[in-house]
């Protein structure tokens, strides 16, 4: 688990989502990187969505399918000409089947430096009991 | 060192300005330094360590070091170098000099 410190970075280039149906807005749509992980109580998942401010993030859970939306503004001022483009910028969008039952209510949504942390609490019925087995 | 992060360089009539995504790097572990042609952006990203008892379903971010230079095509004033860093973007202003900005050129009418 312990990763080397002098790991250099590399960038993966953002995944442009080809969709089959199409958009009824202009812009292009990328896949954010996530980290899921899962312990008795809650999912959790860590999203990349650099850019993104928390009035433009839309988070649903419907019927098991958990959508992330987050829009992207763009950021060039009226009279800037661009020299230099490496990335774009747009929409990102990404879909998971939960399969688990969730707690809606309880649901934790946070966005700090371009990182979406969601928390998925389990109800309580889906978490996992120690049964004791008593000797008889 | 690699090319992390990917940059957008744009300017105006008075700066240059730089942008690139590195979500989840706080102003503490990113490092700029600026000459008067370039400007560096380096620093760690860190994925923190979650608790012990969770299991990953999937990893597709990642921490590590990164580092990188931009020359640019016109002189700057490395002391008015402004950064900012909102939502995992940072975006540096690089003023430009005097003598490096677009001078518009009044067309004088010959008086005949």
């Amino acid at each position: 688990m312990t990763e080397p410190e002098t790991k250099a970075l590399v960038p993966k280039g953002k995944q442009e989502i080809v969709s089959k149906a199409e958009q009824t807005k202009d812009g292009l749509v990328f896949t954010p990187d996530v980290d899921i992980l899962e312990s008795d109580r809650e999912i959790t998942l860590l999203v990349d969505m650099p850019g993104v401010q928390s009035r433009d993030l839309k988070v649903d859970l419907e019927n098991g399918v958990l959508t992330l939306t987050g829009d992207v503004a763009p950021w060039e001022g009226p009279d800037e000409k661009n020299i230099l483009i490496e990335y774009e910028v747009g929409r990102f969008y990404r879909q998971f089947n939960i399969s688990e039952a969730i707690d809606q209510a309880r649901i934790d949504a946070r966005l700090s430096d371009g990182v979406l942390r969601l928390t998925l609490p389990k109800v309580e019925s889906a978490i996992p009991r120690k049964i004791p087995v008593t000797a008889g | 060192m690699g090319v992390f992060p990917l940059v957008n360089l744009s300017e105006d009539r008075e700066s240059f300005i730089l942008r690139a995504e590195i979500p989840g790097v706080k102003s503490e572990d990113l490092d700029i330094q600026a000459t008067a042609k370039s400007v560096s952006i380096s620093g760690e990203r860190h994925i923190p360590q979650e608790e012990e008892n969770v299991s990953y379903h999937r990893r597709e971010r990642e921490g590590g070091r990164f580092s990188r230079a931009v020359a640019l095509s016109g002189e700057i004033n490395p002391d008015k170098v402004d950064a900012k860093l909102e939502h995992g973007v940072p975006t540096l202003r690089l003023p430009k000099t005097e003598a490096s900005k677009a001078k518009q050129i009044p067309i004088m009418l010959s008086q005949s």
